[in-house]
């Protein structure tokens, strides 16, 4: 199928790029860790509170970081209109949106997995036991942040102010995604699972709901 | 030069328009580019060209009317794909190299042999020499050659040309007239936006100017190339 | 002119009736007193508020596939009136919570939702600011209204579902008070007439859209030759 060979493609040209520049990546990473500090001067993280507030500031951290990182997906590809070639080599647009919100869930969940270790050194949570379900969170996620992310990056591509105004259409958007996220989170590591599988569900819904709407609208997106 | 045995295809434009807001870009052009033709669109900054080559090149929708690409044999062409573009901007990635980049827009368009396809490219634009060379490091006159390499990719027998004698010296208008000469004579149709003369615009068999979006001048009308190119240009 | 006199003046018949059914045929709550009755205000704002965003949606819809400015003109008009409506729930919120818990703002699910579901249309309007062309304007804001509308019945969903985790002050009574039947035909009521001021502002709105629309067109025309 020429959807899934067109995705599988470009998602090569988007690593092979990261790879060689490494610019997203360590950038994104620096930045949560930044904020993860600077969080840590606002309250003082006891043990009970580190669980209470640390998944928060986690996710909050990790938002503001998908907003930030998701701003060049589509503004790189207006330096030597490569979009336009883009366009005109694939069968569907819809594989140039899947292919980059692909790589943008790999380098987030990398970013965050990263960091997972860090994070819980500094506020003293117990990762380890419930690592598993730490990454499948992670990565509905992060899923959620890319595919939202990735949609509204080709909208302020094409608008003014595109670093403020991206952060504005996407924060409030995700807002399902932060509450969650946070609530799974949190819960792990205070091992309460009741509460485990409804997030899980609702992550997934939201993914499928704008993957949906994504797939029904990409290629407006994309007009001139 | 690789002889290449292209399916004659001609362009026509019915009733174009493209409006922007209140402003129109293109007024109801209309005409037929025959196969083979060499055409070039003159007109100042803002008269349409460009517009009307990404119509052509199914990058821009018009407002209204079509463009269709008619084969001698009388059925008409599939899509807009048997054409290929070259834009103001390079259209390759600066950061890939030159065989990844031409490999990458191969293996998008399914193109059979990807790799032989592009080493005979790239051996054809004379770069095989800077395959591996990243895009970044190229010269004007060298991101020319792999921009229109990547539009031949799949052996189009219409190429769309915007402006492509911009920034060129006079090595780089020797081989652009060359290429395009020999794709010619091969019996790809070429339709492109030139601002002046040239020997790029020696090639011309048509002229076209636009003004304001409407067409103003046609050879097949009257008139030359030569006056057609430089109308009001004083 | 005379279609718009008469219609204004229904709207404001029917509003001053819904006043006048919220402050004396409806019955007295038990525990809160007089001031509970800001819910007339407050919820028919809501519903009317998503009744509007609505219509947005409906329009940005339309738009995408039809691409005729009016239908842009209404995915506005409709986005600002669903705005003031909005924003009449958030102030009412606070209205209601002081006297009754002390405190101006409870972050209750329905409130928080609400102060989401303005941020996304103030984005909306926000986005439009910032796009020049009248074409790429409608199809771009269009688009993103698509997006936001999805999003709300995710926003309130999450919110809710986090609320019943972490319980707080709930703003107009617990999800699972029943209204008294009279306080139920007394709200309808109340949204019914809201329904009217939102269509009369819409309409206005909408003229007014379609005729800067218009004037930008021309304004464009101009400027081209």
């Amino acid at each position: 199928m020429s959807l899934l060979s067109n995705t599988t493609v470009l998602l090569g040209k988007e690593l092979r790029t990261e790879f060689r520049s490494r610019e997203l990546v360590t950038t994104t990473v620096v930045f949560i860790l930044i904020v993860i500090v600077l969080f840590s001067f606002t309250f003082d993280p006891s043990a009970e509170e580190s669980r209470r507030f640390g998944s928060g500031l986690l996710w909050l951290a990790f938002l503001f970081a998908a907003s930030l990182m998701l701003q060049s997906c589509f503004l790189r590809e207006q330096n030597n209109d490569t979009l336009s070639a883009l366009r005109l080599s694939v069968a569907d647009p819809f594989a140039i949106f899947l292919a980059k919100l692909a790589a943008n869930t790999f380098f987030l969940l990398f970013t965050e997995l990263l960091l997972l270790p860090i994070f819980a050194v500094m506020y003293n949570v117990p990762v380890l036991p419930v690592l598993h379900w730490l990454v499948l969170v992670f990565f509905l996620g992060s899923l959620g942040l890319s595919i939202a992310g990735t949609a509204l990056s080709a909208i302020s591509a094409q608008a003014r102010m595109r670093e403020l105004l991206l952060p504005l259409l996407l924060l409030p958007l995700l807002t399902p995604i932060l509450v969650a996220s946070t609530e799974v989170t949190a819960a792990l590591f205070d091992r309460s699972p009741y509460v485990v599988w409804k997030g899980i569900g609702f992550l997934t819904v939201f993914d499928l709901v704008f993957l949906t709407a994504l797939w029904l609208f990409g290629e407006y997106l994309l007009e001139e | 030069m690789t002889p290449r045995a292209f399916s004659p295809t001609g362009i026509r434009f019915e009733n174009i328009e493209k409006r922007y807001g209140g402003r129109y870009a293109l007024r109801s052009v209309s005409f037929e580019v025959a196969p083979g033709e060499c055409l070039v669109l003159a007109g100042r900054n803002g008269s349409g060209k460009t517009t009307l080559l990404r119509i052509a090149a199914q990058l821009v929708r018009p407002s209204s009317g079509k463009v269709a690409f008619p084969r001698t044999a009388g059925s008409e062409g599939t899509t807009a794909r048997s054409a290929g573009f070259v834009g103001h901007a390079t259209m390759v990635y600066d950061e890939l190299t030159a065989e990844e980049n031409l490999l990458l827009f191969a293996r998008l368009q399914e193109t059979p042999a990807a790799a032989r396809r592009v080493d005979a490219l790239l051996r054809e634009v004379g770069l095989i020499e800077r395959r591996d060379s990243l895009v970044r490091t190229f010269s004007r006159g060298m991101r020319q050659r792999i921009a229109i390499a990547r539009a031949l990719l799949h052996e189009p027998s219409v190429l769309l040309l915007d402006e492509p004698a911009t920034g060129l010296d006079p090595q780089g208008l020797d081989w652009l007239a060359e290429k395009l000469r020999s794709l010619g004579e091969a019996g790809c149709t070429i339709a492109m936006s030139l601002h002046g003369e040239s020997e790029i615009s020696s090639l011309a068999t048509r002229a076209i100017r636009l003004d304001a979006g409407s067409v103003v001048a046609d050879t097949q009308a009257g008139g030359s190339v030569h006056s057609i190119l430089t109308f009001a240009e004083a | 002119m005379k279609k718009n006199a008469l219609g204004a003046i229904a709207v404001v018949l029917l509003l001053g009736a819904a006043a006048y059914a919220a402050f004396f045929i409806a019955p007295t709550d038990a525990k809160q007193g007089l001031i509970y009755r800001i819910l007339y205000l407050h919820v028919a704002s809501a519903w009317t508020g998503l009744t509007a965003f609505f219509i947005s949606f409906l329009a940005n819809l339309l738009y995408v596939w039809r691409r005729q400015l009016r239908w842009d003109a209404l995915g506005v008009s409709a986005a600002e009136v669903g705005l003031v409506f909005t924003t009449v729930v958030l102030v009412t919120g606070p209205i209601w919570a002081h006297p009754v818990w002390g405190i101006w703002w409870t972050w209750d699910a329905r409130l928080t939702s609400t102060f989401v579901l303005w941020l996304l249309y103030v984005a909306y309007l926000l986005l439009r600011t910032l796009v020049e062309e009248p074409d790429r304007r409608a199809l771009l804001s269009a688009l993103f209204g698509i997006f936001a509308f999805l999003d709300v019945p995710l926003v309130f969903g999450s919110i809710r579902w986090w609320r019943t985790q972490h319980p707080q002050p709930v703003v107009m009574g617990e999800p699972g008070s029943g209204l008294d039947p009279t306080m139920l035909k007394v709200l309808l009521f109340s949204w019914l007439s809201m329904l009217g001021l939102m269509t009369l502002l819409l309409w206005q709105r909408y003229r007014l859209e379609a005729m800067r629309g218009e004037f930008e067109i021309v304004r464009r025309q101009a400027e081209a030759s």
